[in-house]
């Protein structure tokens, strides 16, 4: 057995479990640590590890979705931290949370991580809600909401000639196809494209609003090989943030997803599998361009964010899938990649790799 | 097999050898009620901006930034990092928002640290801010009814009964936190940087201030600022390059327990007392009292500067509330504590813990103006947030680490 390319990271990092929540569009009956807590369970079980066990804990969530400060204060009692547990949390996507649990691991500091993320947006608005991180002073009080700034991308990039309608379709027709074979999806097979939301953008163009959870267990080496038959190695991982301002972007390139690729070592060989965090279809297109995905390339065979994007635990899921992948022996060499803030302005890559039989 | 994953489980945690991480600058803002002057950008950027003058670095020389806040309820701006990155130099690097309530301010510097620690990068900028008068602190932190009690607005509400629970356990007089807030005031006059700067404070006008939340009276409370605090962290070869001595991270850690559950320890929580223990293991301290020069403690309300010096090992049991009132905890005593003026002076709250931090790295790199504490060799810095269940400290010295 061969191990993964030599990462020049002090310490080879895997993925060795990932679980998630059904995604729905609404969970009323559910607190967020009720959501949460099976989740932890069903990804601890897969390891054999308990809480105490678990070297650092680390979460992402917002507090706007929650609809009240300090949100993440009652997740953490699903965690059930006593004994008191090494533990931080980012007010970002979860997968930003891994990327601290894994720098956490390469300090030595920490054999073993347990990365959690949630989002309900069911209470509210989420488009509105949305408009809430943009500049407050010059952008936010017009409350642009998300649906329309990612119509603006997608008009740029039809502008430009990178795609049309009927190209954004057949994103929105393979994603939505490909949910068909995922349990935990929102939206699941064949859906229709739907009316314009804005234009260019119709209802299968744009992401379900719905809720959800996703956790990851991360381990360092050869315990990352006892706890799991075929670890997803993450051999390089990077994230980038762009200017705020869309005016002083091009909207149909995304050199943030490109430089975290590049620091990632994704252009050093090929890989078979994408899972990327596109809540639009339109997004897609950017991110295939930037991260130079042939055709050969198998993207987001999970359905994607257009079947089920939990806001704060996309992302993780993204990473969460494309190492499911490998332990499945679906993949040995995959992408993951996760976004924040309007029209990706803030992108993170990881590339992860299974060992060679 | 490949060699990388044989070093790498080779041993114990730690046996892979972390990078020493040194504090090469230092910037606040003059913490004020309001900033109307100025954006939340422009705030944040004049912190950046004269942490990277005291290191005599350029933007370009930061290889990641990492920001943290209290709830973004505070200013009403959902994930402000987005917005902030042009203002922050971050454009076309890594950011990372940190976000773990009180605390915030520590476990952002140490997830900066970690950074270089596990030379992921070898300079980053690291910065917390809060300002407060873009929105109103007290109703961002009461949540609605019916989730919780009706009765505990703002931080006050929650922390009296605990801090009652202490003297009962401990039977500690009646004056001892206005000891606390009259030390701290006069303490903040020598901080050009501190909030309130109340030139008449007297301790029979601390005393004689209005009860708020008994036993906690209006002087013995914290302010609310704007304000920001940043700092510049990098390896040893960055350390080589400052034009002032560098403070060197001996030890760092972060612990966390549940809110509200049967057993727990308000008066001096678990986590505290792991965290604690954590930072002096890996900093080869075994009697805090007596190896640490000073301590950056958060204090928010006066009483807890004697329960923390319990929770932290600098007082036995039942004994904290006696050394500060034997005046060891004085800018002049023994074991000074927050010769800055402390939180109780100034507190822009998502600030608060990295000011601590940056605080215990001033006074070992012996730059702290008029509130230095002469020869001050190893500080403490120390924050906690949310119930009193969210811990983070760092343990500064002016010598590189050893170990």
């Amino acid at each position: 057995m061969t191990g993964p390319r030599t990462t020049g990271y002090a310490r080879d990092v895997a993925v060795v479990a990932f679980a998630q929540s059904d995604h729905l569009r609404r969970t009323d009956e559910l607190s967020e640590v009720e959501m949460v807590m099976p989740v932890l369970h069903e990804v601890l079980a897969a390891t054999g590890l308990k809480a105490g066990e678990i070297g650092f804990t680390c979460s992402g969530s917002s507090d706007y979705l929650a609809g009240r400060a300090f949100s993440f204060t009652m997740t953490l009692d699903g965690v059930g931290a006593w004994p008191p547990i090494s533990e931080s949390h980012v007010e970002m996507d979860g997968a930003w949370a891994l990327y601290e649990a894994w720098v956490k691991i390469q300090t030595g500091d920490a054999d073993t991580a347990l990365v959690y993320a949630y989002g309900k947006s069911s209470p509210g608005s989420v488009r509105d809600v949305l408009t809430r991180q943009l500049d407050p002073y010059y952008l936010a009080p017009l409350w642009p909401d998300s649906v329309a700034l990612a119509a603006l991308q997608a008009q740029a990039l039809i502008d430009a000639g990178e795609t049309d309608e009927p190209g954004l379709a057949a994103i929105a027709a393979r994603s939505r196809a490909d949910a068909g074979a995922n349990p935990h999806a929102q939206l699941r097979g064949a859906v229709p494209h739907g009316d314009y939301q804005v234009r260019p953008l119709r209802t299968g163009d744009c992401p379900p609003v719905g809720d959800g959870v996703a956790a990851v267990v991360l381990a360092a080496g050869d315990l990352a090989r006892q706890l799991c038959r075929r670890p997803a190695w993450i051999t390089g991982i990077d994230h980038r943030i762009e200017a705020h301002g869309l005016g002083l972007r091009d909207l149909t390139d995304s050199p943030s997803t490109r430089t975290a690729a590049e620091h990632a070592g994704l252009f050093d060989a090929p890989v078979d599998t994408a899972e990327l965090h596109a809540p639009f279809s339109s997004q897609e297109v950017v991110l295939r361009t930037a991260l130079r995905l042939g055709d050969g390339v198998t993207i987001n065979p999970s359905g994607g964010a257009l079947a089920a994007n939990p806001m704060m635990a996309a992302g993780l899921i993204r990473i969460g899938e494309a190492a499911a992948r490998i332990h499945r022996g679906a993949s040995d060499r995959a992408v993951a990649h996760a976004t924040s803030g309007p029209c990706l302005q803030q992108n993170l890559v990881a590339v992860l790799e299974g060992d060679r039989a | 097999m490949s060699t990388s994953v044989t070093s790498a489980t080779s041993g114990s945690p730690g046996a892979t050898g972390k990078e020493p991480v040194a504090v090469v600058g230092i910037g606040q803002t003059k913490h004020v009620a309001a900033r109307h002057d100025v954006s939340i950008a422009g705030l944040v950027r004049e912190a950046a901006t004269r942490a990277l003058a005291d290191a005599e670095l350029t933007w370009a020389d930061i290889d990641a930034v990492v920001i943290g806040k209290a709830p973004d309820f505070f200013e009403g701006v959902m994930m402000p990092e987005l917005y902030l990155a042009d203002a922050l130099g971050a454009v076309g690097k890594p950011m990372l928002r940190v976000h773990t309530a009180g605390s915030v301010g520590g476990s952002t510097a140490l997830v900066a640290a970690g950074l270089v620690a596990a030379r992921v990068h070898r300079t980053v900028l690291t910065l917390a801010f809060e300002k407060q008068s873009e929105s109103n602190a007290m109703w961002g932190l009461s949540l609605p009814v019916p989730f919780q009690q009706p009765l505990l607005a703002g931080a006050g509400g929650f922390f009296a009964p605990h801090v009652r629970a202490y003297m009962r356990r401990t039977g500690a007089p009646d004056g001892v936190g206005s000891l606390v807030a009259y030390k701290d005031r006069r303490n903040a006059l020598k901080n050009p940087y501190a909030h309130l700067h109340e030139h008449d404070i007297t301790l029979e006008k601390v005393q004689a201030s209005p009860m708020l939340w008994d036993p906690i009276r209006y002087s013995e409370t914290c302010p609310s600022s704007d304000g920001a605090c940043a700092m510049v962290l990098t390896d040893r070869a960055g350390a080589a390059r400052s034009p002032l001595p560098p403070a060197w991270v001996h030890g760092g850690a972060m612990r966390s327990e549940p809110t509200l559950f049967a057993g727990k320890d308000f008066v001096s929580p678990q986590a505290g007392k792991d965290c604690a223990a954590d930072v002096y293991r890996q900093a080869g301290i075994t009697d805090p009292r007596r190896e640490i020069d000073a301590v950056e403690m958060y204090v928010p309300f006066s009483w807890y500067e004697p329960m923390w010096l319990e929770n932290l090992g600098f007082a036995e049991e039942g004994g904290g509330w006696k050394l500060t009132e034997a005046g060891v905890t004085e800018i002049d005593g023994d074991l000074p504590v927050n010769p800055s003026g402390g939180v109780l002076s100034t507190n822009p709250i998502g600030a608060s813990g990295m000011i601590r931090f940056a605080e215990a790295a001033l006074q070992v790199r012996g730059g702290a103006g008029e509130h230095q504490v002469p020869g001050a060799r190893r500080a403490l810095g120390h924050a906690y947030g949310g119930g009193a269940q969210f811990f983070a400290m760092w343990l500064v010295g002016a010598q590189e680490p050893t170990t």
